[in-house]
């Protein structure tokens, strides 16, 4: 098995990387692939928090790369899914703890075993942000629909592509239909205007989202939840299938939720 | 006056109307212009207030080059009253400046034996020879910057963040959302040109400008420059 290294980033913090790490990693899962999600951020670790598996944590991510535990017994294994894996974050250390070529050490193991190895960048251009970058073979790229989280993703999209492993994708989170309507928020449009880059997912801003993160059930799990039905997409996009955009406008939102209800009984 | 090939890039000597000072045609451009500010500002008292006819030989010198070396003269107390030329790039430079300007000097009187043999290394101007710039072909992500001695082409956008710093002209084939400064040597004959001519920051030699808020219909390309001591932005016709 050759698994893919896709490389979850924005620059800016506090757009939703991590929400977007977790819940493509439950998504993928729910879709029968074998999945490890991989917190590079480390001293702020809180992938974890948000997968539900914060009490579980025995050894991390600095523990593997400096050989203090293997890599199979490292990995925690999700409460739902069999084939769902994480690897937590020091929270004792800092990004120095990790270099950019023992991630790709760590990377090309997990390869051998998972059909995909998600790993959730931190915030910032520096060394924790090249130890998710370097073994990345995508990157997905998370930006708000704002003038400042659009910026970052520029400048994040000129590194990566520097860097050689572009253009990558975008996922643009926490769009407000109805402001983007009054002309108060970026449209999706306006921000490929800006950026340039293939759109992999427009999440809508789900109250459901911050409700989910704190209990540790991701909004993926949630039917009823828009912004679960749009990450869901993203990973059936990720795995090459030609899903259409959702429609986020009234009406058919009302319809959406009746049709996703109904398959959930 | 003597004049040592290796080290002496420019010669001076006095004439009836004032000093002519001769540029070598093949060294870059920045060391003569160096090496002359240097050479002036040793002698500041002697050489203030002179009537200065430069004399470039075969070299095409483009408009922002001869702008920056007309005010360096300026700056020191100096008037550029002549540019003796036998590039039609250089002569067109100097007209462009409202500089005087000549095809030959007075061979007999202007230039010695040792400064022909100056400008029998120069390259032959026979063909319009353009100026030196720098293509970008890719959009310009924030947080990147351009500086050129010369010209920018960006073939793709500038965004946000992105810097496009140039002595010369700067054309983007692309929407202009970024910061652009043209002639930063000083030239205020310096242009600006963009198909989307949005920019955060737009500055002309030392003149400064911001795009109207507000979303515009209809892009053209537009080009700027500098007219009354103000940047203005007109659509190409």
């Amino acid at each position: 098995m050759a698994g893919k290294v896709v490389t979850i980033s924005s620059g800016k913090g506090g757009v939703g990387k991590t929400t977007a790490t977790a819940n493509l990693g439950i998504s993928l899962a729910s879709l029968g692939k074998k999945v490890v999600v991989i917190d590079a951020d480390i001293g702020l670790r809180n992938l974890d928090v948000i997968m539900g598996l914060e009490n579980r944590i025995v050894y991390d991510l600095v523990d593997i790369v400096e050989g203090r535990s293997k890599l199979r017994q490292s990995m925690i294994k999700h409460k739902k899914f069999e084939d769902l894996f994480l690897i937590p974050a020091a929270q004792t250390r800092d990004k120095m703890a990790v270099s950019p070529d023992d991630m790709v050490k760590l990377a090309d193991e997990l390869r051998e075993d998972f059909d995909y190895i998600l790993i959730d960048s931190p915030a910032g251009i520096e060394r924790g942000f090249r130890n998710a970058l370097e073994p990345a073979d995508e990157v997905l790229i998370v930006t708000n629909p704002e003038v400042s989280a659009v910026r970052d993703a520029d400048r994040i999209t000129g590194l990566i592509e520097a860097a050689e492993k572009g253009p990558g994708r975008l996922i643009i989170n926490r769009l407000k239909p109805d402001l983007v309507k009054k002309g108060e928020m970026l449209s999706s449009d306006d921000v490929y205007d800006i950026l340039g880059l293939t759109i992999i997912g427009i999440i809508p801003e789900d109250e459901l989202v911050l409700s989910a993160s704190n209990s540790g059930i991701p909004v993926t799990l949630n039917l009823n939840s828009k912004a679960g039905t749009a990450f869901n997409n993203v990973a059936r996009r990720l795995t090459g299938e030609d899903v259409p955009f959702m429609n986020l406008n009234g009406h058919s939102s009302i319809l959406q939720r009746l049709v996703s209800f109904l398959d959930g009984i | 006056m003597w004049l040592n090939m290796q080290e002496e890039l420019i010669a001076i000597k006095g004439v009836n109307d004032g000093l002519l000072i001769s540029l070598s045609t093949t060294e870059k451009w920045q060391s003569v212009t160096d090496q002359l500010a240097a050479r002036i500002d040793e002698q500041a008292d002697f050489y203030n207030g002179a009537r200065i006819t430069v004399e470039l030989g075969a070299r095409p010198v483009p408009k922002y080059e001869l702008s920056s070396l007309k005010a360096l003269l300026e700056r020191r107390g100096l008037k550029l009253g002549l540019v003796i030329s036998e590039s039609d790039t250089t002569r067109n430079s100097a007209i462009a400046l409202e500089v005087p300007t000549r095809e030959n000097g007075r061979a007999e009187s202007h230039t010695t034996a040792k400064q022909a043999g100056l400008q029998e290394t120069a390259p032959v101007d026979s063909e319009e020879t353009g100026t030196l710039g720098t293509l970008f072909r890719r959009t310009l992500r924030s947080g990147r910057t351009i500086h050129s001695e010369g010209h920018v082409v960006v073939f793709g956008d500038v965004n946000p963040g992105a810097k496009v710093i140039a002595a010369g002209d700067i054309v983007i084939w692309g929407k202009l959302r970024g910061y652009a400064h043209a002639g930063v040597k000083g030239d205020e004959t310096a242009i600006v040109c963009a198909l989307d001519m949005s920019p955060s920051q737009l500055r002309i030699a030392g003149h400064v400008a911001t795009s109207p808020p507000g979303r515009r219909k209809g892009v053209l390309p537009e080009v700027a420059k500098v007219r009354d001591s103000q940047i203005i932005v007109e659509a190409r016709e």
